[in-house]
């Protein structure tokens, strides 16, 4: 895998302390990745307990409310603890279980990693310490309840801004000090090499059934996937195996915050430049010398100034498009979702909900387009209630 | 012409860390001269940057004062260039990837040699990724310092045989600040280093009193401290010259086993 570079990016930017740690994780999932024994594990928990496949829903109302092409809801938010992140934390945690840790570490930003990891560590008996930006455990106290119940530590990160990076950046301190019993479960595929590689290659399962579904189901490959990118790691997920496939279109959609024109944002694409930032070299919001922005989302699952070096590639490439999403429009497309569908997603995955309503409308009927539903939206509940200045304790 | 190995030609080497820009770059300029003339052989310089990763509390809150109080790259470079009008030690940048790489790394290689500058350290680039930075360092005549730690194992013969200036030796696990205990064999870190290159090697990470500072000079030929500094920093602001000018003094006689 050499250094895990994606066209200029990727890399392994981290200090010395941490080197071997990174070569052991990548031998060990050298060894683990084509071993039967491993991978028999991995597909039983992910089946047996996480509740895979997830279902390939047509959205009959939401196609006919928008009148374009046919839009499938890929149901990651059904999958125990309620979102995506289950599937790489378990592959994470069975890994760090072969290199013989004790240990787990992780970020969280809207707290479903966090909880995911938690619930991994219980299941497999792992210590677990869960870092968490002080304002997300305010935005998200329910989630931080959620682990503290599955027998993890939370501690909460208030250097820098309070948020997701600062869970990252504490989180990688706390691996340097820490290292021969403890493995960092990074959340997304971002950081350094192997672990963009490692979180991409549990996370394709989504488009590994996305593809077997639609072909089922339509005989064809889709025309669009759609899905929200922070870090990317639902993202990459959702794209990794129609890369190949030139025909279908494959669109990331940031949280563009109050606005790309504002301060308050925290679409890397398009309004970062190329850095060297936790690991790895990628797209990140910074000012004119380098210092990381402080970047801002309703959604705390997106509110990371980076974005993992294979989207960078992917945008570098053209292969991918990458699209902001406001707030407001994010919003809108939550209530949507669940007016429509009865189906409540996170505000994280409502991003590409809302994308999805403005490029569907302009689609043939014969046309199919895929969005990734990453997590379901009940965690969001009392912040979109605060949205529409309704009060309700969570 | 000043050299990075110019600290290590006297004997035992004291390096003092200074974050520029805390409280503001009037004070780093007479921070910077004051310990200077109480026996700094060499003084690391600290760019701010708003995340850095591989510092602990002390120097997190000093970046977040420097970025506060308007502290920029070219700020810096301008700092520089006025000490140098008497400061006469080689002097490094210790900085992270993105403030070099984000200002162009040719650009800032080409104005730390025309304001006097030796090298630099990057604690986020290790050997693996040196050679995004070490061609331009070496056109520009830096020293981009080779960092090891007391899990590089079978990594610092490699690591020490490519190092110029000097190697650092990181000496405990963790994040820089104070500690009150070092277990780490820093004699054997160093014994690998000296096997593979003719090198000095100066230790940091967790060094705050004079009895470490002698202990870990028996090891090495220089010591490093930057938290207890930033500390007295911290606490006296504007009013810190002439206790960080005594310290330095107190950590120069015990390193060189005089104190």
């Amino acid at each position: 895998m050499g250094n895990g570079n994606f066209g200029i990016h990727g890399g392994q930017y981290i200090p010395e302390t941490l080197m071997n740690a990174v070569i052991e994780l990548e031998e060990a999932y050298n060894r683990c990745k084509d071993d039967p024994g491993f991978n028999r594990e991995l597909t039983g928990l992910l089946n047996e307990y996480a509740g895979r496949p997830s279902r390939l829903y047509y959205a009959a109302r939401m196609t006919s409310d928008l009148g374009g092409a046919k839009v499938y809801l890929k149901r990651e938010d059904l999958n125990h603890t309620g979102a995506h992140k289950i599937n790489n934390v378990l592959g994470q945690a069975l890994l760090a279980k072969r290199m013989g840790k004790t240990r787990v570490i992780a970020e969280t930003g809207a707290g479903q990693h966090g909880v995911a990891t938690a619930t991994a560590a219980a299941l497999l008996g792992l210590e677990c310490v869960v870092y968490m930006g002080v304002e997300d455990t305010i935005r998200q106290a329910l989630n931080v309840y959620r682990m503290r119940l599955l027998g993890a530590e939370v501690r909460p990160v208030k250097s820098g801004t309070g948020t997701l990076k600062d869970a990252v950046s504490e989180t990688f301190r706390e691996w340097t000090a820490r290292i021969s019993d403890t493995h960092y479960v990074l959340g997304s595929v971002m950081g350094p090499h192997p672990f963009p590689t490692i979180v991409r290659d549990f996370q394709a399962v989504i488009s590994k059934e996305i593809k077997e579904q639609v072909l089922e189901k339509e005989g064809r490959l889709p025309d669009a996937v759609l899905a929200c990118v922070g870090g990317g790691s639902n993202a990459i997920g959702a794209f990794y195996h129609f890369i190949g496939d030139e025909s279908v279109r494959l669109i990331g959609c940031e949280a563009a915050g109050r606005g790309v024109d504002t301060f308050e944002t925290a679409a890397t694409i398009a309004t970062g430049r190329p850095g060297i930032f936790h690991g790895m070299k990628s797209y990140f919001c910074q000012d004119e010398y380098g210092q990381i922005a402080p970047v801002y989302s309703i959604s705390a699952g997106l509110d990371y100034p980076g974005i993992g070096p294979e989207h960078a590639w992917l945008h570098d490439t053209g292969r991918a498009e990458y699209v902001p999403v406001t707030d407001e429009e994010a919003v809108q497309a939550f209530e949507y979702l669940s007016r429509t569908e009865g189906i409540i997603p996170a505000v994280e995955s409502a991003h590409a909900v809302a994308h999805a309503r403005k490029i569907v409308p302009n689609m043939a009927k014969d046309q199919i387009v895929v969005i990734n539903i990453s997590g379901r939206g009940d965690k969001d509940c009392a912040a979109i209630a605060r949205y529409r200045g309704e009060d309700i304790h969570d | 012409m000043t050299r990075t190995a110019d600290a290590f030609a006297e004997g035992k080497a004291f390096i003092p860390f200074i974050t520029c820009g805390d409280p503001d770059l009037e004070t780093t300029a007479r921070l910077v001269r004051a310990m200077a003339d109480s026996g700094a052989d060499l003084i690391e310089l600290g760019i701010p940057f708003s995340d850095p990763t591989a510092e602990g509390p002390v120097i997190q809150q000093a970046n977040e004062r420097a970025l506060k109080a308007g502290t920029t790259t070219d700020k810096v470079f301008d700092l520089v260039r006025d000490l140098r009008r008497d400061v006469t030690i080689p002097m490094v940048f210790m900085t992270y990837a993105n403030v070099v790489f984000s200002y162009g790394k040719e650009r800032f290689c080409e104005r730390c040699r025309e304001v006097g500058i030796q090298g630099m350290i990057l604690p986020d680039v290790p050997y693996e990724e040196k050679d995004e930075f070490d061609p331009v360092c070496k056109e520009n005549g830096l020293d981009l310092i080779s960092l090891i730690a007391p899990t590089s194992e079978d990594r610092i013969g490699r690591i020490a045989r490519d190092a110029s200036g000097f190697v650092y030796c990181v000496s405990s696990l963790g994040v820089t600040g104070v500690r009150s205990e070092i277990t780490t064999d820093i004699g054997a870190m160093v014994r690998l280093v000296k096997q593979a290159k003719d090198i000095p090697c100066a230790i940091g990470f967790g060094i705050s009193t004079p009895d470490q500072a002698r202990q870990m000079a028996q090891h090495a030929d220089g010591v490093i401290v930057g938290s207890a500094i930033m500390k007295l920093i911290a606490k006296h602001g504007r009013d810190a010259e002439p206790l960080a000018a005594e310290y330095v003094k107190q950590m120069k006689d015990a390193v060189r086993g005089q104190g």
